[in-house]
């Protein structure tokens, strides 16, 4: 025999790759966010210039697939004399995609805190910023939760087109077990299993929010 | 359209098959979309079943797509209050009739802008089919840049097209929406998302 037969060993690369999937979305979700809350700043901001430009960036990224902000991110910043290592690449990508949809989530809840409130604090003298700070932010971000979380999800899922520039992360070794191996069926189910592994909490964990958000504002 | 058939056998269905449903909808759901593919692609001789590439993505992207929409379509069933369905029985209706009429064209209507996202997201995804070798724009974009050697400007041209693509398939579901549902509703499908 000379392949490799697909055993624990193999089930351990596996594994072990999950981290790179959570270390790509963790590099996303925390510079997607810091971008994004920016964004949605920018989204809900008095001055008109700043609205359109965050509009049309967000329009953009969302209209575009997440491969090619990838290949652009991997090939283009190479083409301008930065050697990069994909893992690099592939998390500025991450950061990009993920700043366009938190930004655009992220004013939704921002606009859907009601407007008294932003009265109210008018009324005490509050700054623009203090209102932000201490009376709109608290309220935005729990009913940002469960959106939040639930795209989450997207960029766990997500993570894996890191494969198609070589970063080896789950999808990839998968791939290279598979081509080690040539058993596809096995290989891949257990890449989906941990897949789901992830994204299944997070998914539940997303519904149970949403469920507590909406039975609060019912009454 | 599966979508909307597993939304209803989810409904109207009892325990076991809502448990299958609901069973296929999180696996879908929370499992990439690329190793959907590969699974097809790869995995499916495996068991006797040989499909070419684009055979493969298209079923990829049924079986995807059916999954999204059926949560999305779900939702707005759920979201249609049981005193219409009432008033359809005391207006006379069949069950047919309250279920065309009272539950699945206004709910469609209701999630119309969020289902028209999924769509555009779903052909923003179908560049990943390029990973199993089917012809589409990404796989041409591989092999123009592969002939030139200048990925930067090919990919760069593709990405204009996707975005035009993105837009002119947001513009023509709002065309649609306008001519189903009224002006209300085709307006929220020109908006990004927050979904």
């Amino acid at each position: 025999m000379i392949f490799r037969t697909f055993g624990w060993s193999e089930v351990w690369f596996i594994v072990q790759s999950a981290q790179w999937t959570l270390l790509l979305t963790a590099m996303g979700l925390v510079g997607g966010g810091i971008a994004g809350f920016f964004l949605a700043l920018a989204r809900v901001s008095p001055a008109a210039w700043l609205r359109v430009a965050a509009g049309t960036y967000i329009q953009i990224v969302q209209g575009i697939p997440v491969l090619m902000i990838l290949f652009l991110s991997f090939y283009g910043l190479g083409l301008a004399g930065f050697q990069l290592p994909p893992i690099v690449a592939a998390g500025i990508s991450m950061t990009i995609y993920v700043s366009g949809y938190f930004g655009e989530i992220w004013r939704g809840s921002i606009q859907a805190v009601p407007k008294p409130q932003w009265e109210g604090s008018a009324s005490l003298a509050m700054t623009r910023a203090q209102q932000f700070r201490y009376v709109i932010l608290p309220q935005a971000l729990r009913l940002s939760l469960p959106s939040t979380v639930g795209f989450a999800v997207q960029v766990v899922k997500n993570t894996s087109i890191a494969s198609l520039i070589g970063f080896v992360e789950l999808a990839r070794a998968g791939q290279l077990i598979n081509n080690a191996t040539f058993q596809p069926f096995r290989v891949f189910m257990v890449v989906a299993a941990l897949y789901f592994a992830i994204c299944y909490p997070l998914s539940r964990w997303s519904h149970r929010l949403e469920r507590r958000l909406h039975a609060r504002s019912a009454h | 359209m599966l979508g909307a058939g597993l939304a209803t056998a989810r409904n109207a269905g009892g325990r076991v098959v809502r448990g299958l449903v609901d069973g296929y909808v999180e696996l879908i759901r929370n499992t990439p979309f690329l190793i959907q593919l590969f699974i097809i692609y790869f995995g499916l001789p495996g068991i006797g079943l040989r499909v070419d590439a684009v055979t493969a993505s298209l079923i990829g992207m049924v079986i995807n797509l059916a999954a999204y929409s059926t949560e999305i379509i779900r939702a707005g069933i759920e979201a249609i209050p049981p005193a219409q369905i009432e008033a359809g029985e005391a207006l006379g209706f069949t069950r047919l009739q309250i279920y065309q009429h009272v539950i699945i064209l206004p709910a469609i209507q209701k999630v119309y802008p969020a289902l028209c996202s999924q769509f555009v997201l779903m052909m923003l995804a179908s560049s990943i089919c390029s990973a199993i070798s089917a012809t589409e724009l990404t796989a041409a974009a591989s092999y123009v840049q592969s002939q030139s050697y200048r990925s930067f400007e090919v990919y760069i041209a593709v990405t204009v097209i996707y975005l035009l693509l993105a837009l002119a398939l947001r513009g023509l579901l709002a065309l649609v929406g306008l001519w189903l549902f009224g002006r209300r509703v085709s307006r929220r499908v020109l908006r990004p998302v927050p979904a």
